[in-house]
């Protein structure tokens, strides 16, 4: 009887800015409609194309067991229940905002200081970055951002803000860096448009490529900011993950303390989050730390729109105060990621000479397979994308999803499962491979080690705690004590 | 280097407007707290918070349930094992234990008389976000949404600041005890329409803040029909829903789609466990649309606010724990009765009346005898002198666009017994305090002529309440 228009709903609503037609989500859907399971569906897609980071729940679990009073609803912690139940203060709990300031600062190896009254929550990274471009932008204004970027910057930078993206690419030709020169293209392009550029938004360690940015970079990145007086936002959310430690991590908080840099401290602010760090993306622990006392203020009030659940905030300040277990957590979680990527960056190369960039952190590593690609093209690289899902049974996530300028890179998740799922995926990866002449061939072409390198895998007999103390202590130092093993990277 | 002269330019709009609405005076009141808040043995001069709406009666009930309910938590050794998997959930759906309680227990609040569909319950990060979330799936920036005054102030931030949407208030008065009449709505449409201004919507609050009266029936039917009518959407925020005391019970939107024809695709509910339950801190705010289009929309925009999963995981156990949850409403209610009937007894025995209610956490005081005229001047002087003399902060009504003068929001379910004698204390002895310097030199002071002298004004003497045992006081008003 009533025939709804399209009208009734807003342009937002109605626009395509929610970016859930990207494929990055269409593996997810392929995943989500034949999961694998170890058990019950053991020919069911694998999924690696979620950033998770799922390897330290063990060491969390087991001081939860030991601090019954970070819960409010442990029969010890259940006298705070109602004061945190009705604490809705949008400035969040000072005992939060101290244990948050104090862990940020020791997975910066306490290089930094961060100051709790600069702690401003959101729903999550997701929340933070779409208040900071509420905060610092217009509609119709633009943010530079160096490619491949996250994809979901594509709704939370531009979808109810009315914002824009400008891409900054970046190529493999160099590594991905984040050059002076395709900044200032960038720029000018759109100057020339007429769009006005608010700031660059970089993500470091990066997401997809799992790499850090050099000190030299960051220092270029800052001087840019302050040159054109536009902002620069710096997405930190995976800065524990860094699990090499050569490069070092630096964050942009130690580059505007640096004596050579003139930067002015409004332009420069933080995001952070919990979901990866800690592997707790339920939880929705977001923040925004900005050097601009403004920006502060209106991100404070708008944080209203996605504070921090006050049950959360109580067990994370619980959780973070205790200063052995974060040294502990950090530490462990470093470990188990560089085993896992070693692990499966390794096995990829030696047993079908797949090779990833070089890459430092992260929950992912960034696969190389232009040479599998017919024609260097973006069809080409959805067709073999089909092929991975469907017949390698992985979800894997396109480059094209992140903006790549070039064809034939997908980012792979390797921490959100266990070891048997690890070695499956390597063992199908390998299967498939082997059933492929063609693509054997091509995967052929593009090794250059020598063959005593190689590994056969299925003959090895090493014990796994072996083999990660050996890949440990290679990548960790250059100057290991242990003779020259196979499983040894040249590192220099 | 010249940094600051260009650093304004830097910000944007939205955050360089007042439209975050803190300059507003709710604040003030609370600033006020803030810097002087009163305890009973540290600060027991401090001001009284009464300005915040919470529901803190039942907390003993929630405890008691919790230390017998240990799965309920994630931290818990029988709750551990679920740490991991609840951790990692940040599916924007929300974990259906979750959506099916809370669709239960919004069923359960409106006496089972109406059933919601888990499927179309949609997170938001409290009511702020459910508010702000709706708008941005309605309404475009520089179209509006109508909206009843009295209202909740912080609308303007939650309705309009990011998304660029105005508020036209819908006025209400006491002359008919606030209503919302067909000629209000339609005078505001026409106005809004004559100044080129595109109204999207409707939004009402039911049961009202700050009147703490529910809609009723043909009310509600006047509303449905009215956008119906104008193929407008119909925003009803039922937050208060389980804060009904007394009858008449609430009439969910809800229920009245079920009674007469209607584009369902234009009703949309807003809700949260802010009020009805006590927990503003969990942020769990509620989009529950009937429209197919807007649920995906809203879904995918709670990606900005989504509740936390260890607060979805606690709540789905608590509310879907039935005989809990009844027994919890039936106390809440009963509490709530009796707070509300302590104060407004305690109120009318020195002469102050209040809007009759019968929900919400506060009273909607009537106060307009006391000023020295009936402007928003007078409203805010009377206001400081509460706050500074009385040592009580309360809301004036003009923080919640009432537009006559003269009205105040008192929370009462904030704070425990003892509290309230002392407020209720406070106000007896400012009324009493307020006698005219002339009055001593009477023997027998006739209270009939007596004035209250505020900073040596003087204000006009009150009428007899038919209603009140009370001879004569000057702070009691005629109402009918």
């Amino acid at each position: 009887m009533f025939r709804l228009s399209c009208k009734l709903l807003s342009k937002v609503a109605t626009s395509d800015g929610h970016g859930e037609n990207s494929p990055y989500f269409d593996g997810w859907k392929a995943y989500e409609s034949d999961p694998y399971h170890p058990i019950n569906n053991p020919e069911g897609v694998i999924q690696m194309g979620l950033a998770e980071n799922q390897l330290c729940f063990d060491v969390i679990q087991n001081w939860l067991m030991n601090n019954p009073k970070a819960s409010i609803c442990t029969p010890e912690g259940v006298d705070a229940f109602k004061e945190i139940a009705i604490f809705q203060d949008y400035h969040g709990l000072s005992e939060f905002r101290e244990a948050v300031a104090k862990f940020m600062a020791k997975v910066r190896g306490n290089n930094v200081k961060f100051d709790p009254d600069r702690i401003v929550m959101s729903g999550g990274a997701t929340g933070a970055h779409e208040m900071i471009a509420f905060c610092l932008a217009d509609p119709g204004d633009a943010f530079l951002v160096p490619t491949p970027y996250y994809p979901a910057f594509d709704r939370d930078l531009k979808w109810r803000t009315g914002v824009q993206i400008i891409p900054v690419v970046c190529k493999s030709s160099n590594n991905f860096k984040v050059t002076r020169e395709a900044i200032e293209g960038a720029y000018k392009g759109a100057e020339e448009a007429n769009i006005r550029v608010q700031g660059l938004l970089i993500t470091n360690p990066s997401n997809p490529l799992g790499t850090t940015l050099d000190r030299e970079t960051l220092k270029s990145l800052v001087r840019f900011v302050n040159e054109k007086n536009i902002h620069l936002v710096c997405d930190e959310i995976y800065a524990a993950t860094v699990f090499m430690s050569e490069p070092n991590y630096v964050s942009v908080a130690e580059i505007i303390e640096e004596e050579d840099i003139e930067c002015n401290p409004d332009l420069i602010h933080i995001v952070y989050s919990l979901s990866k760090d800690m592997g707790f993306p339920g939880f929705r622990v977001g923040i925004v730390y900005s050097y601009n006392d403004r920006v502060m203020n209106c991100a404070r009030k708008m944080s209203s729109f996605g504070l921090v659940s006050s049950q959360t905030q109580h067990m994370i300040a619980s959780m973070l105060s205790d200063e052995e277990f974060v040294d502990k957590f950090i530490t462990e979680s470093k470990t188990r990621l560089a085993v896992r990527q070693q692990y499966f960056s390794m096995g990829l190369y030696d047993q079908v000479g797949i090779r990833c960039l070089k890459s430092n952190a992260g929950l992912f590593v960034w696969m190389d397979l232009r040479k599998l690609l017919k024609e260097q093209t973006f069809e080409d690289e959805m067709a073999l994308w089909k092929v991975i899902i469907d017949e390698v049974r992985l979800n894997v996530s396109p480059g094209s999803s992140f903006h790549c300028s070039e064809p034939g890179w997908f980012r792979v998740c390797f921490a959100n499962m266990d070891d048997k799922a690890m070695e499956l995926a390597l063992t199908r990866i390998r299967n498939f491979v082997l059933k492929n002449k063609d693509i054997a061939l091509s995967l052929k072409k593009q090794c250059w080690h020598s063959s005593n390198l190689r590994l056969n895998l299925s003959s090895r007999n090493l014990s796994s705690r072996r083999m990660e103390e050996i890949m440990l202590v290679g990548m960790m130092s250059p100057h290991s004590p242990l003779p020259q093993s196979p499983l040894l990277q040249a590192r220099t | 280097m010249g940094f600051s002269n260009k650093n304004y330019q830097l910000l944007s709009k939205i955050a360089t407007n007042d439209q975050h609405g803190e300059n507003s005076p709710y604040f003030d009141g609370w600033k006020a707290y803030d810097r002087d808040p009163y305890h009973p043995t540290k600060n027991p001069q401090g001001v009284i918070q009464m300005g915040l709406a919470e529901n803190q009666l039942c907390f003993d009930l929630v405890e008691e349930w919790i230390r017998n309910n240990p799965q309920v938590s994630i931290c818990t050794s029988e709750g551990v094992d679920q740490f991991k998997d609840i951790a990692i959930y940040q599916d924007y759906h929300g974990l259906p234990e979750f959506r099916q309680a809370v669709a239960k227990f919004m069923g359960r609040v409106r006496d089972d008389r109406v059933t919601f569909d888990p499927d179309r319950i949609v997170m938001s990060g409290g009511a702020t976000g459910a508010n702000e979330t709706m708008i941005f799936c309605l309404a475009d920036p520089g179209d509006a949404f109508l909206v009843p005054s009295p209202y909740y102030p912080a609308f303007t931030r939650d309705l309009g600041w990011r998304t660029g949407v105005q508020l036209l208030p819908v006025d209400c008065d006491s002359s008919n005890k606030f209503k919302i009449t067909k000629s209000a709505l339609e005078v505001a449409y026409h106005k809004a329409q004559e100044a080129n201004i595109n109204i999207k919507g409707l939004i009402i609050t039911n049961p009202s803040n700050p009147l703490g009266t529910t809609l009723d029936r043909e009310t509600l039917i006047d509303l449905v029909t009215f956008i119906n009518e104008k193929n407008i959407h119909l925003v009803c925020d039922e937050i208060y829903a389980a804060t009904v005391f007394r009858s008449p019970r609430l009439v969910s939107i809800a229920q009245i789609i079920e009674e007469m024809d209607c584009n369902r695709d234009l009703i949309h509910i807003v809700y949260s466990l802010s009020k009805d339950m006590g927990f503003p801190g969990f942020r769990v705010g509620i989009v529950y649309s009937y429209n197919d289009a807007v649920v995906s929309c809203a879904r995918k925009m709670s990606s900005f606010g989504l509740v936390s999963s260890q607060t979805q995981h606690s709540l789905a156990s608590m509310l879907s724990d039935d005989e809990f949850i009844d027994k919890f409403l039936a106390e809440s209610s009963k509490r709530l009765a009796n707070r509300y009937n302590k104060f407004t007894k305690g109120l009318e025995q020195v002469g102050i009346s209040c809007l009759n209610s019968n929900a919400g956490l506060f009273l909607w005081m009537d106060l307009h005898r006391l000023l020295k005229e009936e402007t928003k001047e007078s409203e805010m002087a009377l206001w400081r002198i509460i706050i500074d003399e009385v040592k009580l902060n309360v809301s004036p009504g003009s923080s919640f666009h009432c537009l006559e003068p003269g009205w105040f929001r008192v929370c009462f379910a904030n704070m425990d017994d003892d509290t309230v004698d002392i407020a209720l204390k406070r106000i007896r002895a400012f009324v009493s305090r307020g006698k005219d310097v002339e009055a001593p030199t009477r023997n027998k002071p006739r209270r009939m002529n007596l004035r209250l002298s505020f900073n040596s004004r003087r204000f006009e003497e009150s009428v007899m309440s038919p209603h009140s045992p009370i001879p004569l006081s000057p702070l009691v008003r005629a109402w009918t």
